[in-house]
């Protein structure tokens, strides 16, 4: 490549006016210089742009001449040009063929404004999230009028992979969380002498409350995010339009198999969280407390009602309910750009984790007011 | 003399087992129009990714403004790749960012220009390819098609490129977007002096801008030449293309 002369200009100051002599290449590479030395140059009443000695000429070097031009001018000064090359003024013709137009830029709204948007959209939310509910509740009832609907093979496949697939992940989580129930409860207790309640501890605590909690978060942020991934990426490529023309309801095909295999999968995974959970609390009560298996074992009939194994296996379906309906309803709001989906797959798992949580709570309170 | 800006030798390229071009060879001229033309598969699309450096050729040699592509530097490559425009089919503009982004990207990683000039090259630029004014503020989902081909044609053309490859820039347009699009890119190289390259099926922009072209098939080149001399051609596919012959539809 030949070396480029980079952009210049020399102001030569004749009596009442000045003559500006651009030369160089006034290309986009090499404007930096001369940028600078027009942002300082101050108005005459009459000034000459001298074009003679311009070696090239690109859109960026005619838009800085247009914008320092256009400044001189509203200051009230008088501009000609001179000694300009006959493909430098087509260049000019082109981009500036149509008279400017100053557009304003979009104006942000005030925050009270997007206060108020925000809270319109979240109620609304709610009521398009209901909206959805009731629809896949009529689709529901429709579809057990006509068992042969049902999609047993898709349910299935997501039991299989929202289930089996899970496995790893929630024994590794269920067993540390006995770990550390364990771990915070042998310090306390052995204050006492009281260490053989560490059973009741665990037993208690880890069936009844974080078995459940812990798998729903798992599977929230697991199989959650996919639901909502999986759907929204359908959507973007416009393939729910395609099933629906072909008379594929969404609803019987993407959201019930979902929720019912998520429905089916959750209690089992929370069964399965327990048994890894307590055993997680034996190593420890073994390893801390000298507490063999057996004397733990022992102890855990006596003091693990079942109730409390069963309120906790209850709440599977509940959670599995929520997680899987908010994440397959965010899956349908994605929109046709590549952002929404994140921004989707993130709302779906906050929604639903909280939500799990909340449902958490109500079911403390009924069951403390049923004496349970 | 016309020099040659684009020069493919004997190419071959493979994907696996599978042989797209077999020994291919066209020279691109400078400031002309040139199509790359062939059936669905024929690889036309392939050897223009290969040109802009997205795929790599079996062997062979590609020279793009005097670089050998089989050669080059880390740093020759980037300056090769500010040396050009791509427009993209679907034209692939960022959708976090607004058209007006789109285009300034581009000049805020690569050039020290004022935020008051680049203000003014958007403008100039969104004004160039024929979208309205405030197209600047629009994100690419509130565009329809053919805003999209031409939001897309203003990023390519942000850094004054002097070769320009269009990856069927006139493919759903109607007819009177795409006859407004061809028409926009023969001014633009008429008065920017740009080499453009295009993958195209649509026979009605060839007809109209297309100086050149080589049309692809059984992995080889059929023809390379003016619409003329490629007519003189006596080939099933050229009949095929050009609705001749066996299969064609009368005048």
């Amino acid at each position: 490549m030949q070396s480029v002369v980079p952009a210049s200009l020399t102001i030569i100051s004749e009596s009442s006016q000045i003559r500006i002599e651009c030369s160089g290449a006034w290309t986009i590479g090499y404007l930096s210089h001369v940028t600078d030395e027009l942002e300082a140059l101050l108005p005459l009443s009459k000034i000459i742009w001298d074009f003679t000695a311009l070696s090239d000429i690109d859109s960026s070097g005619v838009a800085l001449w247009q914008l320092t031009n256009r400044r001189f001018e509203q200051q009230g000064s008088i501009c000609t040009t001179i000694g300009e090359h006959k493909e430098h003024s087509h260049l000019y013709r082109l981009l500036y063929s149509k008279p400017i137009q100053e557009v304003l830029s979009p104006h942000s709204p005030s925050f009270v404004y997007r206060l108020g948007e925000e809270t319109y959209r979240s109620v609304t939310g709610i009521g398009t999230f209901l909206a959805f509910l009731g629809e896949a509740f009529i689709l529901l009832i429709y579809t057990l009028r006509h068992p042969h609907l049902i999609r047993y093979r898709a349910i299935g496949a997501h039991i299989l992979e929202t289930g089996a697939n899970a496995l790893p992940i929630i024994a590794i989580s269920a067993f540390l969380i006995g770990v550390v129930v364990a771990y915070q409860s042998v310090v306390q207790l052995q204050k006492f002498g009281a260490d053989i309640f560490i059973v009741d501890m665990i037993g208690i605590s880890l069936t009844r409350e974080l078995a459940p909690l812990i798998t729903a978060i798992v599977v929230a942020g697991r199989s959650g995010s996919a639901f909502t991934a999986q759907i929204g990426t359908m959507k973007m490529t416009q393939e729910i339009d395609a099933m629906k023309t072909m008379g594929f309801d969404p609803f019987t095909f993407l959201v019930w198999p979902r929720v019912i295999a998520l429905m089916i999968v959750m209690p089992l995974l929370i069964f399965f969280a327990d048994m890894v959970g307590i055993f997680g609390g034996m190593v420890i009560a073994a390893t801390q407390s000298h507490l063999s298996f057996t004397e733990f074992v022992h102890r855990l009939q006596g003091a693990l009602a079942l109730k409390h194994y069963l309120i906790g296996i209850i709440k599977g379906p509940f959670f599995a309910f929520l997680i899987a309906f908010v994440s397959t309803y965010r899956g349908f709001q994605v929109s046709m750009n590549t952002e929404s989906i994140g921004q989707y797959t993130t709302k779906s798992v906050v929604n639903s984790i909280f939500l799990v949580i909340a449902c958490d709570a109500l079911f403390s309170i009924l069951l403390t007011e049923l004496k349970l | 003399m016309n020099p040659s800006i684009i020069e493919v030798r004997n190419l071959i390229t493979s994907f696996g087992e599978t042989l797209i071009h077999d020994h291919i060879n066209c020279t691109v001229k400078k400031n002309e129009i040139y199509a790359l033309l062939g059936g669905s598969g024929s690889g036309k699309s392939t050897l223009m990714r290969e040109m802009i450096l997205l795929e790599r050729p079996e062997s062979g040699s590609i020279h793009v403004l005097g670089h050998d592509l089989s050669t080059l530097t880390p740093l020759e490559a980037a300056e090769l790749r500010r040396s050009w425009g791509v427009l993209f089919q679907s034209g692939a503009l960022y959708s976090s960012l607004t058209v007006g982004e789109n285009i300034a990207l581009l000049y805020n990683e690569y050039t020290d220009l004022s935020p008051k000039l680049i203000d003014e090259l958007i403008r100039l630029k969104i004004d160039l390819v024929g979208l309205p004014p405030h197209a600047k503020y629009l994100y690419p989902s509130q565009l329809s098609g053919g805003m999209v081909k031409r939001a897309a044609l203003a990023r390519a053309l942000a850094l004054d490129p002097k070769l320009l490859f269009l990856d069927e820039p006139t493919s759903g347009l109607d007819p009177l977007s795409s006859r407004q699009f061809d028409a926009l890119i023969q001014q633009l190289r008429d008065l920017l002096g740009l080499t453009v390259i295009m993958v195209t099926h649509d026979l009605d922009t060839i007809h109209r801008i297309v100086d050149r072209f080589t049309l692809l098939g059984e992995k080889k080149v059929i023809a390379e030449g003016t619409l003329d001399e490629v007519l003189r051609v006596d080939h099933p596919i050229v009949d095929y293309f050009f609705q001749r012959g066996a299969y064609g539809i009368t005048r």
